[in-house]
């Protein structure tokens, strides 16, 4: 069976998340159950969670999640991570075994701090480091795969239905201040777990609906900057885009936003604001290529936020609700009941109009 | 009048208990099952919760009312009936829609009345209460679009490129539209008495539906948009 990255795979999907504006945890249940009646949007294929906060007993290291094909592919990655880390922790992710999530690789997790020695010896910040050695493990070590690498958040995906990826990782047992979820509906997919979303990059996580055209124009700017897109699948660039555009150039997340959902030249000339409009010009002649068209909408999860995106046609749907502390997001309003039969002030955010959510300081 | 409580029921279970009934049903606790009503004519169908995707898709007749807000893709290529949306609906509603009606009483999504046709006496209609988003009546090919923007007290009625690709049909937007950029293949213009009057006979019944004074409605200033021709792409193609 060929793997992710050996076939091109457009998806369609689903995606939601929620946001304590307090920061106060919620459990991964209310997430899950939003999946449900978004059913039809996937197709049994892939399903995937990030939550943040989730792991206040290591928050200052970095957790990484693995899959692994086999017994010798973890021992050799162990190894590897043992030259760069050191492991204060690693367990397999717990588990709950059900019919409709089959095949599952061997799922790990590792808290883990970068070697200070190896650090200085490769002169890298810390982040850097971490982002080069999941790239390294990901595209060199056949058989591993990272699919989750920041601080005090985790990724959790898995071929199936979402609603079902929910239970069979126990989020119900977790506790995080946000929370992001996808349902994916491939239409030609070899069907392998690291490539259901969410895709993650450090603290950055990335849950996509849709089917985005600029893919390889976006590919072939981003792999100068040493990311490597191993999969294929369009989310994975985006996930790489927003990391080169926010961690790496200290874009704001509304600047990175006008960046690759950017406004037509056409709707910039009638922008009243002439200072905005001045803006929006630099950052589309700064960045003509992570410019990225066809149809998207995309929540990006990072510490202490999350941001809501679509496409500048606005090809794909998406519903943002509120109650009290929490902000809800999701492709339909029927998740956003689920989650609070209550919300107010549904609005539907237009093409290439952010919505940034965040933590208040201090409060995660 | 048959209830039917839409917990844990999906879109083919909801229907067929519709199909089985000869009285007018209530559906309650709608939590996004999609298709509702689809295909069916002659029947009263009261939604309460949120419906899900592509309501009343080729629809044939009779009336669904909506209590709440409706997801994308309402009245998908209807034929006839009535489709009534007591708050917001999404996006692409009134898709390739053929005939019938659409009155939402609060804002719409992006691409309403995306392909809009008629043919003789199948005309389509929708108004829309409140504000409409980006690309309305793209590709408008007849029927009527009317966007009243009853709710907001600022004037921009209607988001970027609104009719783009229109060629046939009619768009009402009550505003002076001073801030509104239009393709080169329509023309826009000031209501006249005369299209008042036509518009009082299309708005009579949605007044009626959302109790409110048509006089006051049509006491603002519309803009009438139509194509330049019937055929603006007459020489982009092929010669005839």
């Amino acid at each position: 069976m060929k793997k992710e990255g050996q076939v091109r795979i457009p998806s369609g999907c689903a995606i939601a998340a929620v946001i304590s504006k307090e920061g106060k945890k919620m459990s991964g249940e209310a997430i899950t159950n939003a999946m449900k009646p978004m059913h039809d949007r996937s197709n049994g294929l892939g399903g995937g969670f990030a939550g943040y906060g989730i792991y206040p007993e290591y928050k200052d290291l970095y957790a990484l999640h693995l899959f692994f094909d086999d017994r010798n592919t973890r021992k050799e990655c162990e190894a590897f991570l043992k030259e760069y880390f050191e492991i204060v922790h690693s367990e397999v992710i717990p588990t709950r075994k059900t019919p409709k999530i089959t095949d599952e690789p061997m799922i790990w997790r590792f808290f883990v701090s970068p070697l200070r020695s190896m650090l200085a010896s490769m002169q890298l910040d810390e982040k850097e480091f971490v982002a080069r050695a999941a790239m390294k493990i990901n595209t060199q070590m056949k058989g591993a795969y990272v699919f989750s690498s920041g601080k005090n958040m985790g990724t959790f995906k898995a071929v199936g239905f979402p609603e079902d990826v929910g239970m069979f990782y126990k989020l119900d047992e977790y506790e995080g201040y946000s929370w992001t979820a996808h349902g994916r509906y491939p239409t030609n997919t070899p069907g392998w777990w690291g490539g259901a979303h969410p895709f993650t990059l450090l603290d950055y996580s990335v849950v996509h609906n849709g089917e985005i055209s600029s893919y390889d124009a976006n590919r072939r700017f981003i792999e100068m900057f040493g990311y490597k897109c191993t999969l294929q699948t369009d989310t994975e660039v985006i996930t790489y885009i927003l990391d080169y555009l926010i961690r790496v150039q200290g874009l704001t997340l509304t600047e990175a936003a006008n960046v690759i959902s950017a406004p037509f030249w056409s709707t910039i000339e009638q922008e009243p604001d002439k200072e905005k409009a001045e803006r929006l010009k630099f950052l589309r002649t700064m960045f003509p290529s992570l410019l990225i068209t066809g149809p998207f909408s995309i929540v990006l999860g990072f510490t202490g936020g999350i941001m809501a995106l679509n496409d500048r046609l606005k090809l794909r749907s998406m519903v943002v609700g509120e109650k009290d502390d929490k902000v809800f997001i999701a492709s339909e309003e029927a998740a956003i009941r689920v989650m609070e039969p209550d919300a107010e002030n549904i609005r539907y955010p237009a093409g290439g109009e952010p919505v940034i959510v965040k933590v208040k300081e201090g409060a995660f | 009048m048959t209830t039917i409580s839409a917990e844990g029921l999906d879109h083919r279970s909801i229907n067929e208990k519709i199909r089985s009934s000869a009285e007018p049903c209530t559906v309650t606790d709608c939590c996004g099952q999609r298709f509702i009503g689809a295909g069916m004519a002659d029947r009263t169908i009261d939604i309460h919760g949120i419906p899900g995707n592509a309501l009343g898709a080729y629809l044939n007749g009779g009336t669904i009312t909506v209590n709440a807000n409706a997801q994308d893709a309402v009245g998908d290529t209807m034929n006839e009936g009535t489709i009534v949306i007591h708050g917001n609906t999404g996006d692409a509603t009134g898709y390739a829609m053929r005939g019938g009606k659409i009155y939402v009483k609060g804002n719409a999504g992006y691409r309403a009345g995306i392909h809009m046709k008629a043919y003789e006496e199948k005309v389509p209609l929708m108004v829309i209460g409140g504000k409409a988003g980006s690309f309305l009546g793209e590709y408008q090919a007849g029927g009527m679009i009317i966007v009243l923007n009853l709710w907001s007290s600022s004037e921009k009625c209607v988001g970027f490129f609104p009719c783009a690709g229109m060629h046939g049909g009619k768009m009402f937007l009550r505003s002076t539209c001073e801030d509104v950029v239009f393709p080169e293949q329509v023309t826009a213009r000031r209501a006249t008495c005369e299209d008042k009057a036509e518009l009082k006979i299309h708005l009579s019944e949605y007044c009626r539906i959302f109790n409110l004074d048509i006089e006051e409605v049509l006491s603002s200033p519309f803009t009438v948009i139509t194509p330049d021709s019937k055929n603006p792409y007459k020489r982009m193609y092929v010669a005839n």
